[in-house]
């Protein structure tokens, strides 16, 4: 059953979310209901497919630089020589996940000014723990007698870690960088606050002019991003996890 | 030829391996046993450098295996390990191509000697090469894990208990496996194990080690008939050293003049099969046939318990 309603919930989901920012005004009868006074339905100050694309892009580009981070660090204190920063790297990861995105904002605007460049550094921090917890432990699942073998096949530590180490991780760093970008997701609409273009203006227009057809936009959009992306991210793990055989094993 | 000359390891406090000297000729099988913690696997080791000394010299065919890069000089030298630790998201044929790979073969070269490698241990190439470790049974990764390791054709293959993992027949066959490459490709293989009987077996030579010590280096039929007292004594004193002897020695070596009645025994049978034919057939002697076939005399009771004795 799950193979057929997978791939029509997907569809479902794809459509609803090229509908709502494509043809806004399609929905204008499902909205009237939570608007008063006339005020507009459908969010008119601005496009929302290039705010959908603005939010991509900034989740995007804090995912990468999220990953570049928390890959390098996690990889560097599984190596011996790094193997003592470990608790410090956790510590300061750990408070970038508990000091609250928007407090960091507060702080980033003075030095940074208003717009992406705070927003970014707010989604980097929130984003980096899920990655760089799975890079630890992905590459502490990989198999001791894989490792060995590589060591005694001749391959230097460079080739142990790209060709077997990471390789193998993959899987479990992937589902850390779906988290990641999970939350980044919904995270980035507060950078609406400083000035950063994304869809969390949809939502604070709303908020301000107490339009909650508005609100329901911009949440809703957000939302089926964030499911299809989560869903898409799912896909492309378990292709990894297959070719490693590691599905097999799970699965039994 | 390998010489062991004085080699210890420490971990911290302990002495892993305390002053090691032993040389293994090429083209022969040389097999280390002992109990766990032995000092086995570290002995192993610092032979392809995964460990390096604290003290002694290691040399390799008369070069000092200390002045060769670690990477380079492991290249040169086959490893495998117990549970074949193959790369378990490269295909077979990628994981037998790991060392041409590094060492930078041309493909056509290095596919070749995949099939090669492959049809060396009776698997074929196209039902295999594009499979997956974990699409394989047991002794088929075995099997994989010995020809990644000979892909380079190494002259020296370490083995750290290759057959650990595998259930009796499986083991017994790659037993056979190994002997038959090892005699086909005059390799030197040093093999570690904790088995007695898979030393006795497998071994032109044993080494027994005990707390890092080597307590006795020499032929099976040595070991068995003049063991070191103390721990060596000990491990081969049981109550199948009579029958370790015998399977040792062919029915070649022991076979006379005459005839018997019954069906014939092949002259490359062990001293151990000729008995238990002799025992289950109830009989004192049973005629003996040569490669061919012809009979070419018999084997006695008498004589086989003359084999199986120890020191009046
Ligand atoms: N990397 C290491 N660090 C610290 N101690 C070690 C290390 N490797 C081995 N040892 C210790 O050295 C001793 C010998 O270990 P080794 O692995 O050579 O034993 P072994 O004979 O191969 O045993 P087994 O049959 O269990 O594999 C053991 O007491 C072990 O705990
Ligand atoms: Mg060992």
């Amino acid at each position: 059953m799950s193979r057929i309603i997978g791939p029509i919930a997907r569809l479902a989901a794809l459509g609803l979310l090229l509908a709502l920012v494509l043809k806004p005004e399609w929905f204008v009868p499902v909205l009237k209901p939570f608007t008063e006074n006339n005020a507009p339905v459908i969010y008119n100050q601005g496009s929302l497919l290039s705010l959908t694309l603005y939010h991509l892009g900034l989740v995007a580009i804090a995912s990468l630089i999220g990953t570049a981070l928390a890959l390098v660090m996690g990889v560097f204190v599984t190596r011996k020589a790094g193997a003592e920063f470990l608790p410090l790297s956790r510590s300061l990861v750990n408070i970038g996940q508990t000091f609250p995105p928007v407090a960091v904002l507060a702080l980033a605007v003075p030095v940074v000014g208003f717009g992406v460049k705070p927003t970014l550094i707010a989604l980097v921090l929130y984003g980096l723990l899920p990655i760089f917890e799975n890079t630890i432990t992905g590459l502490k699942e990989v198999p001791e007698n894989v490792v060995e073998a590589a060591r005694g096949m001749g391959l230097d530590p460079t080739q142990q870690l790209f060709r077997v180490e990471l390789p193998l991780a993959l899987p479990v760093i992937l589902a850390g960088i779906r988290l990641s970008v999970v939350i980044n997701m919904g995270t980035a609409t507060i950078g609406s606050t400083v000035a950063a273009k994304g869809l969390g203006e949809v939502i604070i227009a709303g908020l301000l002019t107490s339009n909650t057809s508005f609100i329901l936009q911009g949440g809703i959009i957000v939302a089926l991003l964030a499911v299809l992306i989560y869903d898409g991210l799912a896909i492309l793990e378990r292709r990894v996890a297959k070719r490693t055989g590691r599905l097999a094993e799970v699965a039994g | 030829m390998i010489e062991l000359e004085h080699v210890s390891r420490r971990f911290g406090e302990q002495l892993a391996v305390d002053d090691v000297s032993l040389s293994v000729a090429r083209g022969t099988i040389t097999v280390i046993v002992g109990t766990s913690g032995s000092g086995k696997s570290t002995t192993l080791r610092m032979i392809n450098r995964l460990i390096e000394p604290s003290s002694g010299t290691i040399r390799i065919d008369g070069k000092d295996t200390a002045a060769v890069p670690g990477e380079e000089l492991r290249r040169g030298i086959g490893y495998v390990i117990q549970g074949n630790g193959l790369f378990p998201h490269w295909t077979v044929a990628r994981n037998i191509a790991t060392v041409p790979t590094l060492l930078g073969w041309e493909a056509g070269r290095t596919e070749k000697r995949v099939d090669e490698l492959l049809s060396l241990f009776s698997m074929r190439s196209e039902d295999f090469a594009k499979k997956f470790p974990h699409q394989l049974s047991g002794g088929e990764q075995q099997r994989v894990g010995v020809a990644r390791a000979l892909a380079a054709e190494p002259g020296l293959l370490l083995m750290d208990e290759p057959f650990g993992a595998l259930d009796p027949i499986i083991r017994a066959k790659a037993q056979e496996d190994l002997l038959a490459v090892q005699r086909r490709l005059g390799i030197t293989v040093v093999l570690v194990t904790h088995d007695m009987e898979e030393a006795i077996h497998l071994g032109h030579k044993i080494a027994v080690m005990d707390g890092g010590k080597l307590l006795q280096y020499a032929p099976p039929a040595e070991i068995l008939a003049n063991p070191a007292h103390g721990f060596v004594e000990r491990l081969v004193n049981g109550v199948d050293r009579p029958f370790r002897l015998l399977s040792l020695s062919t029915v070649a070596t022991i076979v006379e003049p005459g005839t018997a009645d019954g069906p014939p025994l092949a002259e490359t049978a062990t001293l151990r099969d000729a008995l238990s034919e002799l025992l289950w057939l109830k009989r004192d002697a049973l005629p003996v046939a040569g490669p061919d076939g012809s009979l070419i005399g018999r084997v006695s009771l008498a004589a086989l318990r003359a084999h199986a004795g120890g020191p009046a």
